[in-house]
């Protein structure tokens, strides 16, 4: 009997003990399996490229995965807050898992990193920030293009989701305020066996250029589709669309075409002017070092971006308070919100009190299709 | 809109309600056979628009695997069955290896040549011959212990294996989708109306299958038999027809159709590893407007589906599947009323 309560005692005392060991937690939820795998394994590889310690103290990452079910991500994320006393959670890099991670980080008062654009109701996303461009910052870069080439007239073919929609809303905003019109709009979905439909009725618009909202391989159908019905004017895709699988799929057809992009993905060929090339070359070193040529990819880059977060925020908020309390959560978040203009790999963040999406309009890059490769416009 | 939009829309409708009308005769027939409301015949087409695009790559694809374990756990229920029937080992055996022949030639023919890099219509053939063997081995492992359940309990099996069969092509074929090439690479001029090679083939392809089906189900003993079986089950068996060869040949045609399917429709979309799911949706459609017995309505329901998808894209493209899939209430209340009795299962 005895023995047993002096086996409990040092039980408790050496997981005591753990608790103080373990200095900085940080909780990490990715979708490792399911739909959004493509996204979440090249982040998790990141992650394991991360230092054990920063500014001196050290850093214990937990990585678990959300099968890109938004269930998970609500468990993950209540573990991370209450049994590994998580002082910052990071993820989704799923939108849906995003979402409703937030809503658990907010109850916790713990600063959520997202890795996806999650769109959050205003005062929802007091704890959340986001590590992805929003969609507006990207719309930006985009305009910006269109206007130089003299374009005034666009046709909108894109995906009947939420990516779709915030990219026609925000892209609208845009557009509007330099003169260029939106003058059809179509939609379709990923699955679709065909949108010929769709590009007859945009090609009959005669818009000066064409926006395609749509991800990855998905992209090049409706790209073709618009090539041919015969239309001859520019065509623009999002930065979803910026993978190779869109030359993949789509081939000649999608040469010419103007993809909009984060600059990490195509570091070595960024104008010196860019403030990300540094970071970017760096990232591109030193992921590829390890997983092979052409093995860069955004969603890691988001992954190495986080890491330079920390690197700025971490180093203020220990000044105030120690880790594993409620204030040093605190002081995270506000040194966030006064971190002021932070260059990283994916472009130029600024987030204050009222921005949480935070990146500056120096942050998009257009990329051209040229040979099958891409080429800086 | 004038003519020349409206023919190529009609043009565009008819192919995909082309493609359409086969998953819908393969729904009546797997329904009319079995009383199996097959949801993962969509996952045929994409199982064989990617394991064509898979090919094209130089790779073994990985449903080889998948088609190994499943003739696996196949043959060892087949022989498990037949020892306790007879109690004669080597009748076991021979059970398990008549199970496992097919797969395994189809599997080792398919391994070899993967990198060979072998003409287009080759690598089609092994792909239909690979994907022709899962139909058999899906219903020896999720149907035919249940055979003779409610058509609601199939219903439910078939939603957990429209969810296996979507989750494993993900696993094979990963996240992104692929394109094939084109069998036929021409385009005829007929006036304002451009006609793709491929498009000529889809319809013709389909028309094809479907006098084949008529054909094999009017004429031959064997589509006699299966037809004996959808009519009575008992008085199939009692005629001699085994119900479990007859839903394992089902399936096979089932299988095949999809597999003709999807390297139909590959090489005019990307095809992702859930395409599947929504192409078979509107086979289904088609094939309820035939009442799921009829072949001649469910075709011409599913040119119905591929027409109004088409206008639907046209004049509301964000409304289209809203557009497809209301079509069936009405038709539901027609038939329902129309046939006035209730069924019987």
């Amino acid at each position: 009997m005895k023995a047993i309560k002096s086996l409990i005692t040092t039980a408790v005392a050496v997981l005591a003990s753990g608790a103080a060991l373990a200095d900085i937690t940080v909780g990490v939820s990715l979708p490792l399996t399911g739909p959004a795998s493509g996204l979440g394994i090249p982040m998790g590889n990141e992650l394991k490229l991360w230092p054990t310690s920063i500014a001196g103290e050290k850093i214990k990452v937990i990585v678990l995965d959300d099968a890109t079910d938004p269930t998970n991500g609500v468990k993950n994320a209540k573990r991370f807050v209450t049994e590994d006393k998580a002082d910052i959670i990071m993820g989704s890099a799923a939108t849906p898992v995003a979402i409703t991670m937030a809503a658990v980080a907010a109850e916790a008062e713990t600063v959520q990193l997202a890795f996806s654009p999650a769109v959050l109701p205003p005062g929802k996303d007091g704890w959340t920030f986001r590590m992805p461009q929003s969609n507006s910052v990207m719309a930006h870069a985009m305009v910006s293009l269109m206007k130089k080439q003299g374009v005034k007239t666009v046709g909108f073919l894109g995906y009947t989701d939420a990516y779709g929609e915030s990219w026609l809303k925000d892209f609208t905003t845009e557009a509007d305020k330099n003169g260029i019109k939106v003058v059809a709009t179509e939609r379709f979905a990923r699955s679709d066996a065909s949108v010929t439909a769709q590009a007859l009725k945009l090609t009959a618009a005669n818009p000066d250029a064409m926006l395609i909202v749509a991800s990855g391989s998905g992209a090049a159908m409706p790209h073709m589709a618009v090539v041919d019905r015969g239309y001859k004017g520019k065509i623009y895709q999002t930065h979803a669309a910026a993978s190779r699988d869109l030359m993949r799929v789509g081939g000649k057809a999608v040469e010419g075409a103007y993809v909009v992009s984060g600059p990490a993905v195509i570091a070595e060929q960024l104008p010196d002017s860019h403030p990300s090339k540094k970071l970017a070359v760096d990232f591109v070193q030193q992921y590829e070092k390890t997983y092979g040529p052409g093995s860069r990819n955004q969603f890691a880059a988001h992954g190495f971006d986080a890491l330079l977060v920390l690197e700025k925020i971490i180093p203020v908020a220990l000044k105030k308070a120690k880790p594993g309390t409620k204030e040093f959560r605190n002081a995270l978040r506000d040194a966030m919100e006064t971190m002021g203009r932070t260059v990283i790999s994916q472009g130029v963040l600024n987030w204050t009190k009222d921005d949480h999406w935070g990146y500056t309009n120096e942050t998009g890059v257009m990329l051209k299709v040229v040979n099958g490769d891409w080429k800086v416009e | 809109m004038d003519f020349s939009i409206a023919s190529i829309l009609m043009l565009d409708g008819i192919t995909n309600g082309a493609v359409y009308a086969l998953l819908g005769l393969a729904t009546v027939l797997v329904f009319s056979v079995t009383r199996v409301i097959f949801i993962p015949q969509g996952e045929f087409v994409a199982y064989g628009a990617l394991t064509l695009a898979i090919f094209q790559t130089g790779k073994v694809p990985g449903t080889v695997w998948l088609l190994l374990i499943m003739a696996v756990l196949a043959a060892l229920l087949d022989a498990r069955l037949s020892w306790q029937h007879s109690g004669n080992a080597q009748r076991a055996a021979k059970a398990a290896l008549t199970t496992l022949a097919a797969p395994v030639v189809v599997s080792g023919l398919v391994i070899w040549a993967a990198p060979h890099q072998l003409p287009l219509l080759v690598q089609a053939l092994l792909t239909v011959a690979m994907v022709t063997a899962f139909g058999p081995l899906v219903y020896r492992l999720a149907y035919q212990s249940l055979a003779d359940a409610s058509s609601l309990v199939l219903l439910i099996v078939s939603v957990g294996v429209h969810f296996a069969m979507t989750g494993l092509g993900l696993l094979f074929f990963g996240a992104e989708g692929f394109r094939n090439p084109s069998f036929w690479d021409t385009r005829l001029n007929l006036g304002s109306l451009v006609i793709s090679g491929q498009a000529v083939i889809i319809m013709l392809t389909s028309l094809a299958l479907i006098v084949l089906l008529y054909q094999f189900f009017s004429r031959t003993l064997y589509g006699k038999a299966l037809q004996a079986t959808a009519v009575n089950r008992l008085g199939a068996r009692l005629m001699g027809i085994s119900t479990h060869g007859a839903g394992q040949a089902t399936f096979a045609m089932a299988a095949l159709i999809g597999a003709l399917s999807g390297l139909l429709i590959g090489p005019t979309t990307t095809v992702f590893y859930d395409s599947g799911f929504l192409i078979g949706l509107k086979g289904f459609v088609a094939a309820v407007m035939g009442g799921l017995h009829s072949y001649p309505l469910a075709a011409l329901g599913a040119l119905f589906v591929g027409l109004v998808e088409s206008f639907g894209s046209f004049w509301a493209s964000a409304f289209k599947e809203v557009i497809v899939f209301t079509l069936v209430l009405p038709i539901l209340l027609w038939r329902s009323i129309a046939d006035g009795h209730a069924e019987d299962h």
